[in-house]
């Protein structure tokens, strides 16, 4: 692995949560290392620790043990403002439920990363009109997220994810409420994207439909790295 | 950028915003409503008393008092010559004051005599009825409490019976020529009033007064007699006072609608913000810090708090116009109970307690939005994303 291109880096980390007067281990010891421009699925069964992980990496949860550098900056001991920023600046989140404001429209939804990272209005709309164009969501910019199916949901969550042009995306089970079609159709944007901008990919997924795209899985178990695979000619590339 | 993004929220979430406009906009009305009834009731107070009894102001005989009536055969004399001169000009009417003692239907009760000029047209007060003076008797004026708590009727004789110049009881019948239906209870209640020359007759005080009655807008003149000069201002301090004691369940009755104020706005926020607990999530998610996120509900409130204020401006002004055109009926006669009030009270919404409404409503919507928020923010964003429910 190329420790210089190195997007996110896990030295022994483990999370504990508290349940009832004990701990559950949702991580345990886990070393991992992930490159610049990679399309990563973290692949594992229910409870065995990828949600953890991801929400680690994105600074939404912090390491019991262990260090967590991201994109060159440690995560240990930085503060909430501190994550903020790095999420802000660097980082967009796919989520299964697609988190997408309901009271806002498609642009405004879209556009939302940009006015956090006080983009100017021209830059804005410039930046916002190419992210909706890259999931082919052009007719549906005034749509608010009760008029659109689950598939343009998603897809509106991606443009979302991607439009400030983060190094890092994170998506957490970013097919498991579409069927295969829609499910196809988003991870064919995000190879794109990959491909186009050179955005690192995490995926937490067990969704079978889409290992076939991934460069990299790294299955976990019981809160630990059972197996680390590169895919060099991934099925759907 | 924390506005922008607010005022996105406020007119994207159309229905929400309705709701938590029309429960704070409602809550300004009641406010403003209820207050302004409050103040118009006052209001109305010192202007029926004005208008009925005070008018410009007074000049009192040195020794009267109006609180004792045991003063009252001692405080008549000749009227001062500048005093007169506006009593000439019919800028002014005497008034005369003794106490009496009256027996309508056989039962003696005490009463408060007032000779008045009947032609006065200074204060509204019916005296012209007093003109009507044929049979021998005294003509006799007196309000509606007094009518009831003496069952009198226009028509009906009783004895009034007095102590003259010389230390000696003298009586003679008086007639009700006419009750008067008037809300300025201290004219009524316990007083009779009969023609100013007759009083003087009985009471062997020719041109004599008590004090005397000038008209609205009159300058003070200068007088050098011991006769004393009684303003509106100084008039009214008994009602002040009253309104003063009256002060503190008034602050209780405002207090109370504030805190039900409160609750609805609070309710309506707490639920609204609640809910968006994976909205808040999401926006930690994109990188916005908590601080931010608690200015950002904090100030939505406010903005509902605006425009919670234009809302009733059009929604509710028009109620408040037309209750401060034409007045609220009152159920109950209250003149009754010894109260000043109008059988129609008409609010009156003066420029501080609107501002001072607006300013208390606004501050409780910024609290209350900021309370719930702040408490949401301090959620581990991956709860607030999984919409965890906040306790």
């Amino acid at each position: 692995m190329n420790i210089k291109n190195s997007v996110i880096k896990f030295n022994n980390v483990t999370k504990r949560f508290p349940v009832g007067g004990d701990y559950f281990i949702a991580l345990k010891n886990i070393d991992l290392l992930l490159n610049k421009g990679e399309f990563t699925g973290l692949v594992g069964p229910s409870g065995s620790g990828k949600t953890t992980l991801l929400n680690i990496i994105g600074g939404l949860d912090s390491a019991s043990d262990g260090n967590v550098s991201v994109l060159g900056q440690s995560l240990e001991n930085t503060s909430h403002n501190e994550r903020a920023k790095v999420r802000r600046k660097n980082m967009g989140f796919i989520f299964q439920s697609y988190n997408l404001l309901p009271v806002y429209s498609v642009f405004e939804n879209v556009e939302l990363p940009l006015i956090l990272n006080k983009i100017d209005s021209t830059q804005r709309l410039k930046k916002v009109n190419q992210a909706i164009e890259w999931v082919g969501l052009s007719d549906k910019r005034d749509s608010r997220p009760s008029m659109l199916s689950g598939g343009e949901c998603q897809r509106t969550a991606i443009a979302r994810a991607i439009v400030h042009q983060p190094a890092l995306v994170m998506a957490d089970e970013p097919t498991a409420n579409l069927d295969a079609e829609n499910s196809h159709h988003i991870m064919k944007i995000l190879t794109n994207l990959n491909r186009e901008l050179s955005t690192s990919f995490v995926f937490a997924t067990h969704d079978e439909k889409i290992m076939g795209y991934l460069k990299r899985i790294i299955h976990l178990e019981d809160g630990q790295i059972k197996k680390d695979q590169l895919i060099k000619n991934p099925k759907f590339s | 950028m924390l506005l922008k993004i607010a005022i996105k929220n406020l007119l994207g979430a159309r229905l929400r915003t309705i709701l938590n406009v029309f429960v704070t906009s409602f809550s300004f009305f009641i406010i403003l409503l209820m207050s302004g009834m409050y103040d118009g009731m006052l209001q109305h107070a010192k202007n029926v008393t004005i208008d009925t009894e005070i008018a410009g102001g007074a000049y009192w005989h040195p020794n009267y008092d109006p609180l004792d009536p045991m003063s009252f055969e001692d405080s008549h004399s000749l009227i001062p010559n500048k005093i007169q001169s506006l009593i000439d000009k019919k800028d002014a009417f005497p008034v005369l004051v003794n106490q009496v003692s009256i027996y309508p239907g056989g039962r003696i009760m005490p009463a408060i005599l007032k000779g008045i000029p009947p032609n006065q047209d200074i204060v509204k007060m019916p005296s012209t009825s007093l003109n009507s003076y044929k049979d021998g008797t005294i003509p006799v004026l007196i309000g509606k409490g007094m009518a009831q708590s003496t069952k009198l009727n226009v028509g009906d004789s009783f004895t009034i019976r007095w102590l003259d110049i010389n230390r000696t009881f003298d009586a003679n019948e008086g007639t009700v020529v006419h009750i008067m239906d008037t809300e300025n209870f201290k004219i009524d209640m316990g007083h009779i009033w009969i023609p100013l020359n007759i009083a003087q007759s009985m009471f062997a005080m020719q041109d004599q007064a008590t004090y005397v009655t000038y008209k609205k807008n009159l300058k003070e003149i200068a007088d050098n007699t011991d006769w004393l000069h009684r303003d509106v201002d100084f008039l009214v301090k008994d009602m002040e006072a009253i309104i003063e004691a009256d002060k503190p369940s008034v602050q209780v009755m405002f207090i109370i609608l504030l805190s039900l104020a409160a609750m609805g706005i609070f309710n309506a926020q707490v639920l609204s913000i609640f809910r968006r607990g994976r909205e808040i999530g999401t926006l930690m998610a994109l990188g916005m810090t908590r601080l931010r996120v608690v200015a950002l509900f904090t100030l939505e409130g406010g903005l509902n708090a605006i425009l919670s204020a234009f809302a009733t401006l059009i929604v509710f002004g028009p109620f408040l116009w037309y209750f401060s055109m034409s007045g609220i009926p009152l159920p109950i006669d209250y003149t009754e109970m010894g109260l000043i009030m109008a059988k129609r009270l008409i609010p009156v919404y003066s420029a501080g307690l609107i501002f001072s409404t607006m300013i208390l409503v606004s501050i409780i919507v910024l609290i209350v939005s900021y309370l719930p928020s702040r408490k949401i923010s301090q959620m581990k964003p991956t709860d607030a994303l999984r919409g965890k429910a906040i306790t």
